[in-house]
């Protein structure tokens, strides 16, 4: 082993020699098992290592790149190990995560060397800054070494717990990691994805999520409570973890709602153009108008999803396309049409996804795509896959009125260069002349004429379509059928020989003076023919004999003779089972009355249909719809329940500062009537908080200025409890610009507990600067009467020209209507103000059972107003005014 | 969701491996090359391949498949569309994707794939983020790098995009220079027939930006006729709300180059095409030649200027030489791929652009079935064929005046002549 020797040569101290040379010789076993790599290898990671051994950082940090530029190129660097994970402490940043790259990628080879490197990681999960403990945590999760389970566990329920949410964010993916390495951690695990799930970070939502499709996706219970703040997150998810989330949302809507699909769903198909011309917004109106109430938390996620439609990523305008298709009413999606058919311009591989998709969805609803028909027009340059998709969807948009349209767009495609295409075309016609009667005779004249093609495969293609065709109405067409004979001798294709045969013994009684004619030719040529040939040949000879044994009789035999000692097995065994059908003799019995029958008997049209006519039985979008195949670890999509699980589910408790506040209130059951109303001021109140939140973000220099606040995910996922305060929300002025100097301030009641203190009145005020120059420093000032206690916005540092923020403060009014009087102060004036409060807005909403209502009746601490006895009537659960304290 | 990652290069070399679980023999891309060897074209090989044990999902993209593994059930768009982000990161990185550059830079490749994915999940896509981690390379850097060997790759301070709610813009972006630039491009996609009807025609459009200002600025750019857009794909710095409320785009920029927003103005609407064109070709049946005649000429042009004019035909297998005469610019006949091109350059109203000539057919062959279609390419200046103009654009939360500047482009997409 010369390799041993020269290693062996150069070392010093003895074990240290023997060490080396023992991993010298197994990097030389490895390297003569890549032939490619010359021997030359082994000496180069000699220098690696003693590169890696030297005390410079910049000859580290060479080496470590060398090493990740041979695991790039796939080539063996495992001996190295040792060498590496030494600097796995490393201060330089970049040689640390080249380390971290070499160790995620060995460690499972080299475990009880990997284990060495564990203590560090450990160490960096305690570090203050947030980056050091997410990346070590997620190094940790990523060295598959099964030892380290309980320290990844404990790493990951730390983690969890984490204040930073992407220290979160990273072990909702480290529990994917440890769950593949040791699934029998599910149980502890589901209890962390529980936790995240609850978590309101629009960091961890996405990832968190996956964790739960890859762990436990059939724990649908876990996600009841979460389901409304997904739903309201959904916008601000990175787009990665949008995809995902819809998915998943996608699976429990179909578990937890009833069909939005009416009984009469094929009347709505037949009306689809009228609704086509009307605007979407029309649209949406009429469900409430139908018998049918949607849940308003399908609606939520229907109308939460619907702006992503304008995502720039196609798989987030997949994935919303998927939800509208499964989950929305017939109608409705129509709305996702125009963004499908924008992806088309998108890259090649996007298109043939897209173009699957709309495949399927094309066959049940023409009238989606119809409008768009042109969009699906194929051009030369496109790739065949794309082109055989276009087809597809042009011929499931077929109809009465376009046909034309599309035989002409068709005629150009038959004659294009691409034979395959072209062959796929005329397949397409006989799809079209099947399902249109009106056009059957146009295209078969057309398929006729393309008979005399120069090209094999469309003559071929022509006559396999035009023999499915005549079977359909095969009375008119004696004609085609002895054209078709005189063709015979030109046709090589096999599959076109076969059917030309078939068509003579189906319809032999049409051509009388023919058949037996080709049948004559067949028995010279019968040896050389390929075996689909052969088959016919027998049948053909078979029929003729039934029908015209006279002339047929010899020839018949001559033909089953070579039939009998055929190579092919198959043809031998129909030749004999053919026989003893048709020849009489003493053994054949019954069964030979009955030949006639059995061979002549009529036969049913062949069904000429769409390759992705079953397709929709994988959710759109998936990968098994694109393979159509189920691909491992595919999530059923449940059929729509018959009846609504039970809605009250997915209510959710209040975070609340105070247990004796109330009982907190979740959606109570509402009247028919009320739907709507509900659906509306949800809107816009959804739609003036992020107004305002917008506004606040871009002129306050303190906030983090993003366009979507996180800070408003509070607000949102609170404001459900709020829900049954409708009623549009009235804004009074507080100090007008006049009076104020350009200062303007509104202030609004949002009826949402009070964060602050659980005895005040939560208020936002809507400040407005309206002068021309900054205002800076506004804050409260002095109030009256001074023991009056309210929680103040924090000060106002600057306010620009034409900007406005809006802040919330909480005031004690005391339960009475007494006006609260302070200051507003700016750097330089002060201005008196007063919020008077209606008796309204000092109640607050909560919601009692039946039993819990008459109990707290008997005590007396329930406002006995009539309208509470009215309610307590048509409700099951009971809202009442519960007066505060 | 996505496990491992193969860049192979045209000629089926496999380059570069990247795994995120556990590694997977590369032996895996056996059954695409089988795929690729079957389909005669690079693009014609099927984008997602079943195997007993793995899904392959690639893309093709500058001469270059990108492979990835996927195990279990995953969206086959979500892979696709960050394949695609993959290459554009290292198109912005290093200029272009190519298999040269990779091979360069392989270890500041392998470090951006190590923190775009975790656990095969999408971690870090934005450029912004990813500039902020690992500096992207430089030629003052690669020069320094060969001398002392000490700058590194990887950025010194943590990125603090990602934690942020904007998570596409760094922070403490600091310029002397404050300017932004918005580049309107159109595309024409049309099918033109034989008679020089319209068979269908559309136009994508696009906006591209390149923002260079100091801090957070906040932006709104607003349309002269925004109801043009009625189809519209945003970057996801846009605030939908005050797209669908006002028909403004109001957002925090990325810092640098990025797309803004994509536009669809679909056929329904009446498409003006710029410019017309009179073919004639056709083969004789009698000897073994054809004739060809192409004259080109503007249409609806808006007194604006057709440059780059450029006809492309592919023509029929049998086809052996061309024997043709251009009044303007010059052509190419390439014989391997068949390809004839027409390079006229600018478009003359006065004396419009012709090309006329013989065809020459391989002898004995029969003749051509049908007529080779046309594609053409060209460029307007300073026109969006759409009518889309944009009416101005202003800025919230910084003090500064930036430079402010808006082109226009019109682009012939897929635009495509049948004879």
């Amino acid at each position: 082993n010369s390799g041993t020797k020269i290693h062996g040569n150069r070392c010093d101290g003895g074990i240290k020699c023997l060490k080396q040379a023992s991993n010298a010789t197994t990097t030389f076993l490895c390297s003569a098992a890549q032939p490619l790599s010359p021997p030359s290898s082994v000496l180069r990671n000699e220098d690696l290592k003693e590169m890696l051994e030297s005390n410079k950082e910049s000859l580290k940090l060479e080496a470590m790149k060398r090493v990740v530029g041979l695991i790039a190129k796939g080539k063996n660097a495992s001996e190295l190990f040792p060498a590496v994970v030494k600097n796995v402490a490393s201060k330089n940043i970049e040689l640390k995560k080249l380390v971290y790259v070499y160790l995620v990628r060995y460690a499972e080879e080299q475990q009880d060397l990997a284990l060495l490197s564990i203590s560090t990681f450990q160490r960096a999960l305690k570090e203050p800054n947030q980056f050091i403990r997410a990346s070590a945590l997620r190094v940790l999760s990523s060295i598959r070494v099964p030892i380290i389970v309980p320290i990844m566990m404990l790493a990951i329920k730390e983690a969890a717990a984490d204040m930073s949410p992407y220290v979160r964010k990273t072990s909702a993916h480290a529990i994917q990691k440890l769950y593949s390495l040791d699934p029998d951690q599910k149980e502890q695990l589901i209890e962390v994805i529980e936790k995240l799930l609850k978590d309101k970070s629009t960091l961890v939502a996405g990832s968190v999520v996956v964790a739960f499709e890859e762990v436990c996706p059939d724990r649908i219970d876990l996600i009841h409570k979460n389901y409304r703040k997904l739903c309201n997150l959904l916008v601000d998810v990175e787009e990665w973890g949008q995809v995902v989330i819809i998915s998943m949302l996608t699976r429990y809507a179909r578990t937890q709602f009833t069909s939005p699909w009416k009984e009469g769903a094929s009347f709505e198909e037949n009306n689809e153009k009228a609704f086509y011309a009307s605007d979407s917004e029309e649209k949406s109106e009429r469900t409430e108008a139908e018998a049918y109430v949607m849940d308003p938390d399908h609606r939520l996620l229907l109308r939460n999803t619907k702006p992503l439609l304008q995502s720039r990523n196609t798989a987030v305008v997949m994935s919303v396309a998927q939800l509208y298709w499964h989950l929305a009413p017939r109608h409705e999606v129509n709305l996702v049409t125009k963004s499908l058919v924008r992806l088309l311009r998108s890259h090649r591989e996007v298109q043939y996804i897209v173009l699957q998709n709309i495949a399927t969805m094309s066959i049940q609803r023409k009238g989606m795509f119809e409008p768009y028909m042109k969009s699906f027009y194929v051009r030369s340059t496109d790739a065949t896959h794309i082109k055989t998709l276009k087809l597809e969807i042009l011929t499931n948009l077929a109809n009465e009125a376009n046909i034309s349209t599309i035989l002409r767009e068709f005629q150009t495609y038959v004659k294009s260069q691409d034979k395959a295409f072209a062959a796929a075309t005329i397949q397409a016609i006989g799809r079209c002349a099947t399902n249109i009667s009106e056009v059957t005779d146009t295209c078969l004249n057309g398929l006729v004429l393309l008979l005399s093609n120069r090209d094999e495969t469309v003559v071929a293609e022509s006559v396999v379509v035009i023999k499915k065709l005549l079977q359909t109405q095969p009375t008119q067409h004696s004609e085609i059928i002895k054209h078709m004979a005189k063709l015979f001798d030109n046709i090589t294709v096999s599959m076109a020989r076969a059917s030309i045969l078939w068509l003579m013994g189906e319809y032999c009684d049409r051509v009388p003076k023919i058949a037996p004619d080709v049948l004559r030719k067949m028995a010279k040529s019968f040896t050389a023919e390929e075996d689909i040939v052969k088959l016919q040949t027998v049948n053909l000879a078979a029929k003729l004999y039934l029908t015209n044994s006279k002339q047929t009789k010899l020839l018949t035999q001559y033909i089953l003779n070579l039939g009998k000692y055929d190579q092919s097995y198959d043809i031998r065994d129909r030749t004999r089972f053919i026989r003893q059908l048709i020849v009489p003799n003493e053994k054949s019995g019954a069964l030979n009355k009955y030949a006639r029958r059995i061979l002549l008997a009529p036969k049913p049209a062949p069904v000429l249909e769409s390759a992705f006519k079953d397709r929709d039985r994988y959710q759109l979008g998936t990968l098994s719809h694109s393979l159509n195949s189920k691909a491992s670890g595919y999530q059923e999509l449940s059929d729509w329940p018959a009846v609504a699980p039970d809605q009250s589910v997915r209510n959710v408790e209040v975070v609340e500062p105070v247990q004796e506040w109330a009982p907190s209130v979740g959606k109570t059951k509402k009247l028919k009537s009320d739907d709507k109303f509900y659906s509306d001021n949800e809107e816009e109140k959804a739609e003036e908080e992020s107004e305002s939140s917008e506004g606040s973000s871009s002129s306050s220099s303190s906030s983090s200025g993003g366009g979507k606040m996180v800070a408003d995910v509070y607000s949102r996922a609170s404001f459900q409890v709020t829900a049954p305060s409708f009623g549009p929300v009235k804004t009074y002025e507080l100090l007008h610009h006049m009076t104020g100097k350009g200062l303007s301030a509104k202030y609004h009641f949002p009826r949402q507990p009070c964060l602050h203190q659980p005895g005040m009145v939560a208020v936002q005020v809507t400040l407005s600067n309206g002068s021309d120059r900054s205002l800076e420093e506004i804050h409260v000032g002095d109030r009256s009467p001074a023991s009056l206690n309210i929680h103040c916005f924090n000060t106002i540092e600057r306010l620009e020209p034409e900007a406005s923020v809006t802040v919330s403060m909480g005031i004690d009014f005391s339960d009475s209507t007494q006006a609260a009087n302070f200051q507003l102060c700016t750097k330089e004036d002060g201005f008196s103000v007063s919020i008077q409060p209606a008796v309204g807005e000092l109640l607050m909403p909560s919601s009692l059972s039946e039993q819990d209502f008459s109990r707290e009746q008997g005590e007396k601490k329930i406002l006995q107003a009539p309208l509470v006895q009215l309610q307590a009537k048509c409700a099951l659960l009971l809202c009442v005014f519960n007066i505060r304290r | 969701m996505i496990h491992s990652l193969f860049l192979i290069n045209h000629s089926g070399d496999i380059f570069l491996e990247k795994h995120w679980k556990s590694v997977i023999s590369r032996s895996v891309c056996d059954y695409f090359f089988e795929a690729k060897e079957k389909a005669a074209e690079p693009e014609n090989v099927a984008p997602v391949l079943q195997t007993p044990h793995h899904y392959l999902i690639t893309i093709y993209r500058g001469k270059l498949f990108f492979l990835s593994v996927v195990q279990t059930e995953a969206p086959p768009l979500f892979v696709i569309e960050f394949l695609h982000r993959v290459a554009d990161i290292f198109q912005d990185y290093f200029g272009e994707c190519s298999e040269s550059v990779i091979k360069d830079n392989v270890v500041t490749v392998y470090e951006l794939l190590e923190e775009m994915l975790d656990n095969g999940f999408p971690l870090a896509t934005e450029s912004n983020v990813l500039k902020e981690m690992i500096r992207p390379p430089t030629i003052l850097r690669s020069v320094v790098n060969t001398l002392t060997g000490t700058w590194s790759n990887v950025g010194d301070t943590l990125p603090t995009g990602q934690l942020s709610n904007i998570p596409w813009r760094r922070a403490g972006v600091k310029y002397t220079n404050n300017e932004a630039y918005f580049d309107v491009i159109e595309e024409i996609d049309a099918i033109v027939d034989k008679s020089g009807t319209t068979v269908c025609a559309e136009i994508q459009g696009v906006i591209e930006a390149c923002v260079r200002l100091t801090g957070m600025p906040d932006l709104t750019l607003s349309f002269m006729n925004p109801r043009l857009l009625d189809d519209v794909s945003f970057h996801p710095c846009v605030r939908f709300k005050r797209w669908e409320s006002e028909r403004a785009l109001s957002f925090i920029p990325p810092d640098g180059n990025f797309t803004l927003m994509n536009y669809h103005v679909s056929s329904q609407n009446l498409v003006a095409l710029p410019v017309y064109v009179k073919q004639s070709i056709s083969f004789f049946d009698s000897g073994p030649c054809g004739r060809l005649d192409i004259t080109v000429g503007p249409k609806q042009t808006m007194g604006k200027t057709v440059e780059a004019l450029m006809v492309t035909i592919h023509m029929p297998k049998a086809v052996l030489s061309a024997n043709l005469t251009a009044t303007q610019g010059s052509y190419t006949y390439d014989l391997a791929t068949k390809v004839l091109v027409w390079d006229i350059g600018k478009l003359n109203p006065q004396k419009l652009p012709n090309l006329k000539g013989s065809l020459s057919l391989q002898a004995g062959a029969p003749k051509p079935e049908d007529n080779p279609s046309l594609n053409i390419d060209l460029k307007i200046q300073q026109m969006a064929i759409s009518g889309l103009k944009v009416s101005r654009l202003e800025m919230f939360g910084e003090k500064y005046k930036p430079f402010k500047g808006v082109k226009y482009l019109t682009k012939a997409g897929k635009f495509q002549v049948r004879t």
